[in-house]
């Protein structure tokens, strides 16, 4: 067999364009994620118990099923109840849900940790709900949610290749395109996986790097 | 949905929760190797294994099955892909299974072993009797955990060809133009399996805490 990864290295403009895409969709729903699963995290902590338990029932579904089946039934089932999206907005919405039920996880276990004490002693010395929040609850979990944010950012980027399934031109499905178009399958699928590889190597030593940095803001 | 496709989705199910099992399976047997060798003192046994994990979490199982499906016919081992998507499910599943292990075979106490060493046992009775037990007890909750993802991650071994659950509502919902109705039948499916696997998992746990399994 033959193996020359510069048949495929030479349609380097379509691959840095795959590559754009799959950066985007992943920092773009991660970081609608974050924000998402924040509010449904202090909805289900905070909002009266019935919204709390129609919250959950919804995570719950998302995080017990596959995100194969949750794409293909927003996107082909969606038009059936006039949400009809091109692939990429879908891919973005269904990444998007997907990531803030695990984030909105994450934040409750992160709001479960700080120290009732702590809260508590905020309530007596006057502070509003808000402020409470945002002075003592954030910044107390930061810390404590930072390592799996950072696992779940990963698992993110190897969910974007899933959405080669419903056309999104992302580095997945550009690049085996290449390969089949050339004749170089393997070889456009090794340098797939180095591609991931790194990003996800890269993703993990930022994540340890921040941690460090912000290591002396620890307080529980 | 017409009882007879309802059947067919329910045999479906079954196909995934078999080769999911067989994965998790054959995945735990060569992940107990991985975590082997990465335990190893000897570098040339620990470095491929690191390589190993870093390679099988750090790339999307979908490349990988993708490039074991490809893989294997130059190898010239044509087989059917259902084997290559057991072989993906297996060797991703057995690098998460690796670290899961060490964290478990690294978290027994010191001194339990100090005593074992005093008490003389070898150390193959170290490893039988005080070793291996606390770790696998350790590692049960990680394991029911893994089991719930390579169920889920099942679904991608639809896109090379294998018919499982997805497969089957993908096809019954383009022979039927139903796909709202097939696609969150396979989601209830997987849900249902997922909840079984989370209750026999926390069922386990209270049993090995009552100390009932050893």
């Amino acid at each position: 067999m033959s193996f020359d990864v510069s048949v495929v290295l030479a349609a380097l403009p379509a691959i840095l364009s795959g590559l754009k895409v799959t950066l985007g969709i992943w920092l773009a729903a991660a970081a609608m994620g974050v924000v998402l699963g924040f509010v449904v995290a202090a909805l289900r902590h905070f909002g009266p118990a019935p919204l709390g338990l129609a919250l959950r029932l919804v995570v719950e579904v998302l995080r017990g099923t596959p995100f194969l089946v949750q794409i293909f039934l927003l996107y082909f089932g969606g038009p059936y109840v006039g949400l009809s999206l091109d692939p990429v907005p879908a891919g973005l919405l269904g990444l998007t849900v997907y990531a803030a039920a695990y984030f909105s996880e994450i934040f409750r276990a992160g709001f479960a940790a700080v120290p009732r004490g702590h809260v508590e002693a905020a309530h007596c010395v006057g502070l509003t709900r808000a402020q409470i929040v945002r002075r003592i609850l954030v910044p107390e979990m930061t810390m404590l949610v930072l390592p799996q944010c950072v696992n779940m950012a990963v698992i993110l980027v190897k969910e974007t290749a899933v959405l080669s399934v419903i056309a999104v031109p992302e580095a997945t499905g550009v690049i085996s395109a290449i390969g089949s178009q050339q004749y170089a399958f393997l070889e456009a699928l090794f340098l797939l996986a180095v591609i991931y590889w790194g990003l996800v190597e890269a993703c993990g030593w930022a994540g340890r790097m921040i941690e460090r940095r912000l290591s002396k803001f620890r307080f529980a | 949905m017409s009882p007879r496709l309802f059947e067919l989705m329910l045999k479906a199910a079954g196909y995934t929760v078999a080769i999911s099992v067989a994965a998790i399976a054959i995945g735990l047997l060569i992940g107990l190797l991985v975590c082997a060798a990465k335990l190893s003192p000897r570098p040339w046994l620990r470095w491929p294994a690191t390589l190993f994990v870093s390679f099988f979490r750090g790339v999307p199982l979908l490349v990988q099955l993708l490039l074991i499906y490809n893989l294997l016919p130059v190898l010239g081992l044509a087989v059917p892909s259902v084997v290559a998507a057991l072989i993906g499910l297996s060797l991703c599943t057995a690098a998460y299974q690796a670290e899961n292990l060490r964290g478990g075979f690294t978290s027994v106490p010191r001194g339990l072993l100090e005593a074992a060493d005093m008490a003389g046992l070898s150390p193959w009775q170290q490893f039988r009797r005080i070793r291996a037990p606390i770790a696998l007890r350790l590692t049960v909750p990680a394991l029911v955990n893994e089991a719930i993802l390579i169920l889920k991650a099942s679904s991608l071994i639809s896109v090379v060809g294998v018919v499982e659950l997805t497969r089957t509502a993908q096809n019954l919902a383009a022979s039927t133009y139903e796909p709202l109705l097939f696609y969150s039948a396979a989601g209830g499916l997987y849900l249902a399996i997922n909840w079984l696997v989370a209750a026999g998992g926390s069922l386990t746990e209270r049993a090995l805490r009552r100390g009932r399994l050893a």
